[in-house]
């Protein structure tokens, strides 16, 4: 994988370089490389297949975090291509024009981070959710917890306790 | 509101152009009923016994507890032989088996063919899901307690239960309808605003009539 990352270098300027195992390595591609890059690699480089398109959401450094995963199935290798954006008002160039499959994960990203792909395919219909109106779920700083107890039901009962705790007053109450 | 339920002009094999309203020409939109039973106690105990010998569920199953339907309706657990058997559509069922999770998404679904099964009907809830939420309690889309939005008549705990727990709720339902108690359907007639209303909370795009068989 090393060979095949100092090889692309020579063409693309791309960013950090991490090799998880000998077969599975990513890479940080700048946004505006990263469609010649991914025809370079489905083309010349035999990664034709798209494994996933997925998004990370790194809040602290208020930047969502594309990977796009490809395999090589003859080199029996995946490369992974790390692509930062600006959290505040997303948006990604679509790549379902090169992989039809990908218009599905550009759906899913769009309802649940809120990450635009102009131009993709019914991507602003509802995919997953339903008559959702409020902040995209999948998001850090969307709390479920509070977003639970704001619109379901709960069963009264339920209450957690420490488990040390809560032997140290049943077992020892004078020391607790 | 969706294309395939708005107002439309279709036009029939025999070349007649007509107006369907598929809200209200493919439901009926009436209320349900409060069914009274049977004038005598001992027609209907024979009722309630019939009845608690013929469970036929519904092969609806939400969440993993699908899983453990497979072992229950094959040779080692057999439930065939306690007169239990799946159907394959609502209208044929009077059991509903909500075996798992339920998401606000598949909580529509599981309504509809609730409505859609005949009188009387009952509601079995499996695992901590439908109970309380279970480990979903804090999702954003899952909903916590089956009993708002569906009358339940037995729940079956356990994360997910086995088979043999099954087996027993069904023993447990059973001994319910046997004493007249199974009146989900009833209840659900009875306190028809409640459950709207409370599946209205949850439902945000609400796309069907408020009762639909």
């Amino acid at each position: 994988m090393r060979e095949l990352y100092e090889q692309l270098k020579r063409l693309f300027p791309l960013g950090e370089y991490t090799e998880q195992r000998r077969d599975l390595a990513f890479v940080t591609v700048p946004k505006d490389h990263l469609r010649p890059l991914l025809i370079h690699l489905r083309d010349r480089e035999r990664f034709t297949h798209l494994v996933l398109l997925t998004a990370v959401d790194w809040l602290e450094e208020g930047r969502f975090q594309l990977t796009y995963l490809m395999n090589d199935r003859a080199g029996k290798r995946d490369l992974g291509l790390r692509v930062l954006l600006p959290r505040e008002q997303a948006t990604m160039e679509g790549i379902h024009d090169l992989w039809p499959t990908a218009a599905t994960y550009q759906r899913e990203l769009r309802e649940m981070f809120g990450i635009d792909f102009p131009g993709s395919p019914r991507v602003n219909e509802e995919f997953i959710l339903e008559g959702w109106t409020g902040m995209p779920p999948y998001r850090r700083d969307f709390d479920t917890k509070k977003f639970s107890e704001e619109n379901f039901n709960h069963r009264p009962g339920r209450a957690t306790t420490d488990p040390a705790k809560h032997m140290k007053e049943k077992l020892y109450p004078d020391e607790a | 509101m969706k294309d395939e339920l708005k107002k439309r002009l279709v036009k029939g094999p025999d070349g007649v152009e007509f107006e369907v309203d598929p809200l209200r020409d493919y439901y009926c939109d009436a209320r349900p009923q409060v069914e009274p039973p049977a004038v005598s106690k001992i027609v209907e105990d024979f009722f309630n016994w019939a009845r608690s010998e013929s469970l036929w569920i519904l092969g609806f199953a939400t969440g993993c507890g699908a899983i453990e339907m497979r072992p229950l309706m094959t040779p080692r657990f057999d439930a065939y032989r306690f007169g239990v058997q799946w159907r394959p559509t609502p209208r044929q069922s009077n059991l509903f088996i909500i075996s798992g999770y339920l998401s606000t998404k598949t909580l529509k679904r599981v309504i509809r063919s609730y409505e859609q099964m005949q009188s009387p009907k009952y509601v079995m809830g499996l695992g901590s899901c439908t109970i309380n939420g279970g480990m979903y309690w804090d999702s954003y889309n899952t909903i916590k307690r089956l009993d708002d939005y569906l009358p339940v008549d037995v729940y079956v705990a356990g994360c997910m239960p086995r088979p043999e727990s099954l087996l027993a709720g069904f023993e447990e339902l059973k001994r319910i309808i046997r004493e007249g108690k199974g009146e989900g359907a009833n209840k659900y007639a009875a306190q028809f605003d409640r459950y709207k209303a409370n599946q209205k909370q949850v439902i945000h795009d609400w796309d069907m009539p408020d009762y639909n068989w």
